[in-house]
């Protein structure tokens, strides 16, 4: 295997641009980059967090994806209720697996579809009226639920229903919080503003409801886990390690996560970060006003979990730091036998990597424990400030895109020809259908949990069951059929 | 006209002063800030990218962070 140089991936740039016209390839040419370690602020060389071009396939979601389905739809015994038509909804079920402990429909509703189900007659006459009966029925059917979301799909900004003041009088009656969340689906330019909007939401309407009320007891070691999802447990197998070097997790924010412990969290010491993208803007607010600190982590592969105990433990005393030695201690022998089990296997394999939020920084350096390259990476909906942090993560000269289109992964796939393509469901048909091993990585492809040590042994056999796997050499890829006779035989 | 963002100020861990407009992504170190004694704590200010904003004075060094509107120069 040998290594691309920084000319042959401009090259490969340049000639990915060609099949655009020309103001698409100018504005495409400010997406795509090459990595150099030199520079340390992204915006020098990428622009990030803008509009998708008309007629290019773009993979990003909707203000509303990025609000019910990623911040809001995990909190556990809230009832999210998805606002306007039934699609949104529907369409967003239970797709990104967080797990959660109870009883669905009892005391617990993240995998239930509640929406207004709007109809012609509610965008002529408006649909408030439709909302407060919906909260008396939740309230008579589920009388468990500890409050509701409200987010609003696109029609309600359209036709200007005032949710907010539904939100106040029917929470006065049933004496549990209501949350209004406008993040309307043509709002911003990707699912990004719709975490910004959600975590808006809950600053404004529900972080500050303990600030009077002292009777939770507090110990020095209060952490809270922000910007964990538990898709497949990863909240868990998170938690339990900051658990045995000796600190509390308060909170889960927002997989697994409930009502309560999202009030509780200003009571915390310290907020710890996984997901920035997600929720930075919930934490930067928490150092404001409450004077919590904030701490971005890496539990991906055991090198960056090693790494992010001993940063966490830093901030402690010594009998955590301890505890975070004892911890890493523990299970490096077996973290040392996953790696003597898999590295073989997938030693120099490369990866290109296209997703969201943290993942494609974060997850390079449970690749490279597993001896594997990365040699592209790719946010559907990053900004700066992600750039900026994925330029150290990345070796020079590797191959950086924003907001990739079909056809640029496409091209990428075929030249560069990585073993693994890490991405989501609308790329994983495509790419099986070419031969190329692939993963789906926002759900971790029905598997999991990632996160952590316990996480670590179970990315590391996905992998290799992945590229490993023998069907992918029987896929008839037609363009690469030389004789045509055999799919004859076949038909 | 003159811009005027919204922006956090806020000291990091190795407790240099950064600044963060969160409309535009930009988190930068300071580089200098014209006031910055027990009597007076603002005015203009200069990051490492070469970029200065003005802050009204603020009597006295305030409880960091704190979001702020300052004017773009």
């Amino acid at each position: 295997m040998t290594e691309r140089t920084r000319t042959e991936n401009e090259a490969l740039i340049q000639e990915v641009l060609k099949a655009y016209p020309e103001q698409t390839k100018k504005d495409r040419a400010k997406h795509l980059m090459v990595n150099d370690k030199n520079v340390d602020k992204s915006k020098k060389c990428i622009i990030s967090n803008k509009k998708s071009q008309p007629g290019v396939t773009t993979m990003r979601g909707c203000a509303y994806a990025g609000a019910k389905g990623v911040v809001w739809g995990p909190i556990k015994d809230m009832v999210h209720i998805s606002h306007g038509p039934v699609g949104c909804g529907a369409y967003t079920r239970a797709g990104r697996r967080n797990y959660y402990s109870g009883f669905t429909g009892v005391n617990n509703f993240v995998t239930i579809n509640f929406t207004s189900d709007y109809q012609e007659k509610d965008i002529v006459f408006g649909g408030d009226k439709k909302l407060e009966k919906m909260i008396d029925e939740v309230e008579m059917l589920f009388p468990l639920h500890k409050g509701i979301s409200v987010l609003s799909e696109c029609p309600i900004g359209l036709i200007g229903d005032d949710i907010e003041a539904v939100a106040r009088k029917k929470s006065k009656q049933i004496n549990k919080p209501i949350v209004p969340v406008r993040c309307e689906g043509f709002r911003g330019v990707s699912q990004s503003l719709g975490h910004h909007i959600a975590n808006d939401s809950i600053r404004d309407w529900l972080l500050s409801k303990r600030d009077e009320d002292n009777s939770f007891e507090t110990t020095p070691y209060d952490v809270s886990i922000l910007g964990d999802y538990n898709i497949g447990g990863d909240a868990w197998s998170s938690r339990v390690l900051l658990e045995e070097m000796g600190l509390r997790v308060v909170a889960q924010w927002s997989g697994d996560g409930s009502l309560s412990e999202m009030e509780l969290t200003p009571k915390v010491k310290m907020n710890l970060l996984h997901c920035y993208r997600s929720m930075n803007y919930i934490s930067r607010h928490m150092e404001e006003k409450y004077g919590i600190p904030w701490l971005e982590y890496n539990f991906f592969g055991p090198t960056k979990i090693a790494e992010s105990l001993r940063k966490i433990a830093s901030h402690f005393d010594s009998k955590i730091q301890e505890g975070a030695e004892r911890v890493i201690a523990k299970y490096q022998p077996t973290m040392d036998a996953v790696i003597a089990k898999y590295r073989p296997r997938l030693q120099g394999k490369k990866v290109l990597l296209y997703v969201g939020g943290l993942r494609p920084r974060h997850t390079v350096g449970a690749y490279e424990d597993l001896g594997m390259e990365v040699v592209g990476t790719g946010y559907e909906f990053a900004h700066n400030d992600d750039y900026d942090r994925t330029m150290k993560d990345m070796k020079d000269a590797t191959l950086i895109y924003d907001d990739a289109s079909a056809h640029e992964l496409d091209e990428f796939v075929k030249v560069l020809k990585p073993d693994l393509v890490g991405s989501g469901i609308k790329e994983k048909y495509g790419f099986q259908k070419m031969g190329v091993p692939f993963r789906q990585m926002h759900s971790w492809d029905y598997s999991g949990p990632y996160h952590g040590y316990d996480g670590f042994a179970i990315f590391a056999r996905d992998m290799d069951m992945t590229i490993n796997n023998p069907c992918w050499s029987k896929i008839p890829v037609p363009w690469k059929q030389a004789d045509k006779s055999s799919l004859a035989a076949t038909a | 006209m003159s811009i005027m963002p919204n922006v956090i100020i806020r000291k990091n861990q190795q407790g240099q002063l950064s600044f963060y407009v969160p409309k535009k992504d930009l988190e930068e170190m300071v580089v200098s800030i014209e006031y910055d004694g027990p009597s007076a704590w603002g005015g203009e200010v200069q990051l490492v990218d070469g970029s200065k904003y003005y802050i009204e004075p603020l009597e006295a060094p305030p409880q960091l962070p704190l979001t702020l509107r300052v004017k773009r120069l």
